[in-house]
């Protein structure tokens, strides 16, 4: 019989409880820690960051223990409690090329003012599942040495020396940066507003995005001129006291793609770029971000631009994964008024056609018909 | 850590100031998207927050706020909803249409007609009405600066030429005081001759597509059509089998695995507020003769479901 949808504030509430218990898990297994998730889970910490677009270790870690380890739902969290924060201006661009280097690989040349360094990567590992980790593991000591005082200048300003490739874009002193959280995103949009949009976008998107343009669709050649990771300075010009104080240092991963040349009658042929940047170690992320941001310029530079990673309003519009996973997900809220509407549309429709079909099977109708 | 700390109804006064002003020119232009500074809302995309969004720039101390979705107060989202405004703002919240000064609602009109100093608040998923026949935006805002609405037209004859009717059954586009064609967020096309020269004032957010637009009280709303093919509403041809009311849209409500229906109202406040009067419908007895046996079933739907 019928059962009226009431009792939907005890369900929600008793869902919660439930999902409480579910997120704890067996009790008598040890709770895990915000630390141990700053630690241990720190690649995911970084990409909670990056894509909640706000540097705290602490609460991104909160948000991935409080969504049971759901990233997406992690950095969902971020963004609401990011949103409430007050604005207070913007910091000065911080300097990548003073970074604090931890890891940097140039894949154009051998051999690099400052090196190359490997840092801490999967790369070159071989991806065996290791039994010894699974408890009471405790690696040997990193190896160490004498800091380098040498400079690591990047790699694409010493190609930019030589005017082999394009130079990039400088905004003009004092000109305001975009906020897209703040200001509602207009096509086309400005660099700026689009490499906040990728920065922010997902890493699962953006990956798909970049590899379909190795693939053929928009290719551009591209080579990692550079990719680095380390510690930056942010400074902050505080009117009052008249000059930038810093605020603290945080971690990134950068990366400049270098890709195919351009010329024309008047301008000399040179390398063209494309930028990644995030928060923490994001190497595929900051890759696959650089390939998109080059895919995206092909309009500017005069390129064919018909490949989906080409399409800016396509690429930008679908690009976050908070506002894809709440549209996507809000299909299992009711939609029985709407569907009743569909109903009754389409047993009309078949009704119609159920009546149209007997008058033409119709003895009479098959008579004319033989006539 | 940076405990949060929170405004009345969740957001920020200067938020709040540069949604208002998002609502002002969407008054002023009735029918016209206005792009607004959507913020990240602790509920998804998807869910309403374009609505909330709104609600909450409206919202007074005084305010008496009433939630529906699909017409019901009780449906889970527009609990949560209602909550969220009860705890962030402390306002009195209702279900009688009757006494609400905002409504929130999505997917439905109210059948008690509305009455000056009410806002109706929808809360909009995919706002501009051309969006599946062009999907750039940069497309869509040229054809509504130009009026150039030939596109949905051919669609609407479309719809005609292969089916015998405009195969549009909710969502289904108006054009609002003689300029804009919108889209009246899914409400199903039963509820378009509501918003047509409404006393109270309607307003529509969509939170993911960071748009506000409005129809100010009094305003002239046509549903599309054509003259050999006049609009006409849908509404399945049976009483409620609850209150018996002829003329209010009906949930169908699947009662066995045999092909049994029953259609009730899917205004709930319309529906319980006839059946207090003392109308009846075939199958008023069984979950409302008795006031504690239904709450006892709610209880145990509410456990099952917990």
């Amino acid at each position: 019989m019928y059962v009226a949808v009431k009792g939907g504030e005890r369900a929600i509430e008793n869902a919660h409880r439930l999902l409480a218990n579910a997120r704890r898990g067996d009790q008598g297994v040890a709770e895990v820690s915000l630390d141990q998730i700053s630690e241990q889970l720190g690649l995911a910490v970084d990409r909670v960051m990056s894509e909640g677009s706000l540097y705290d270790r602490e609460l991104a870690a909160l948000a991935i223990k409080q969504a049971r380890g759901d990233l997406i739902e992690a950095i969902f969290l971020v963004r609401a409690f990011r949103a409430t924060l007050p604005r207070f201006g913007a910091s000065e661009p911080v300097n990548t090329g003073a970074m604090r280097v931890r890891r940097r690989v140039s894949a154009t040349f051998k051999d690099i003012p400052g090196g190359q360094i490997l840092g801490p990567t999967f790369d070159y590992t071989h991806r065996l599942l290791d039994p010894s980790l699974a408890e009471g593991f405790v690696p040997e000591a990193p190896a160490t040495s004498e800091a380098s005082s040498a400079a690591t200048p990047r790699v694409t300003d010493i190609l930019g020396r030589d005017g082999l490739i394009e130079t990039s874009p400088q905004a003009e002193d004092g000109a305001s940066v975009g906020d897209l959280t703040r200001e509602p995103l207009n096509f086309p949009a400005d660099r700026d507003l689009r490499l906040q949009n990728l920065a922010r976008g997902d890493e699962g998107f953006l990956l798909a995005m970049g590899y379909s343009t190795q693939r053929g669709y928009g290719r551009n050649h591209p080579f990692v001129g550079e990719i680095r990771f380390g510690d930056v300075e942010v400074e902050f010009a505080a009117e009052e006291v008249g000059f930038a104080v810093p605020l603290g240092s945080i971690e990134l991963t950068e990366c400049q793609m270098v890709n195919q040349f351009k010329g024309s009658a008047t301008e000399a042929p040179c390398f063209t770029r494309g930028y990644g940047l995030a928060f923490g170690q994001s190497e595929r992320k900051t890759m696959s971000m650089a390939l998109v941001d080059r895919a995206l310029r092909a309009r500017e530079l005069g390129e064919e631009a018909g490949a989906p990673a080409q399409d800016e309003e396509f690429v930008l519009s679908h690009s976050d994964n908070v506002q894809a996973t709440g549209f996507v997900e809000h299909l299992k809220l009711p939609h029985y008024v709407d569907f009743q509407s569909e109903l009754g549309l389409l047993r009309k429709l078949r009704k119609e056609f159920a009546e149209a079909s007997a008058e033409a099977n119709a003895p009479d109708a098959m008579k004319e018909a033989a006539e | 850590m940076n405990a949060p700390a929170y405004n009345f109804a969740y957001l920020d006064e200067q938020t709040k100031r540069m949604i208002r002003r998002a609502i002002l020119k969407a008054i002023a232009i009735p029918g016209y998207q206005v792009p607004f500074a959507s913020r990240e809302m602790p509920m998804p995309y998807g869910w309403g927050t374009g609505g909330v969004q709104v609600t909450a720039a409206i919202l007074g101390p005084h305010d008496v706020l009433k939630v529906i979705d699909q017409g019901s107060d009780d449906t889970t989202n527009a609990i949560s909803i209602r909550k969220f405004f009860a705890k962030t703002a402390g306002v009195a919240t209702t279900t009688s249409t009757e006494e609400a000064t905002v409504i929130q609602t999505r997917h439905r009109i109210p059948e008690t007609s509305l009455h000056a100093n009410q806002v109706l608040v929808y809360q909009v998923p995919i706002p501009e009405p051309l969006r599946f026949l062009e999907p750039r935006e940069t497309e869509t805002r040229r054809m509504h600066a130009l009026a150039e609405y030939g596109l949905m037209h051919v669609k609407l004859y479309e719809d005609i030429a292969r089916f015998g009717h405009i195969a549009t059954a909710y969502a289904y586009p108006v054009k609002v005081n003689a300029r804009y064609v919108m889209d009246p967020s899914p409400t199903p096309k039963f509820d378009n001759p509501k918003m047509d020269n409404c006393p109270a004032l309607q307003l529509f957010g969509a939170g993911r597509e960071k748009r506000i637009y409005a129809i100010p009280p009094y305003t002239q709303v046509v549903s599309l059509d054509f003259e050999d093919h006049p609009f006409e509403p849908y509404r399945f041809n049976a009483p409620c089998a609850l209150c018996g009311a002829e003329n209010s849209y009906l949930d169908e409500i699947v009662t066995d695995d045999k092909g049994s229906r029953m259609f009730v109202c899917s205004d709930t406040d319309y529906c319980e507020g006839r059946q207090a009067a003392g109308h009846h419908g075939a199958l008023s007895a069984a979950p409302y003769k008795d006031k504690a046996q239904g709450e006892a079933q709610a209880e145990a739907q509410g456990k099952e479901n917990g």
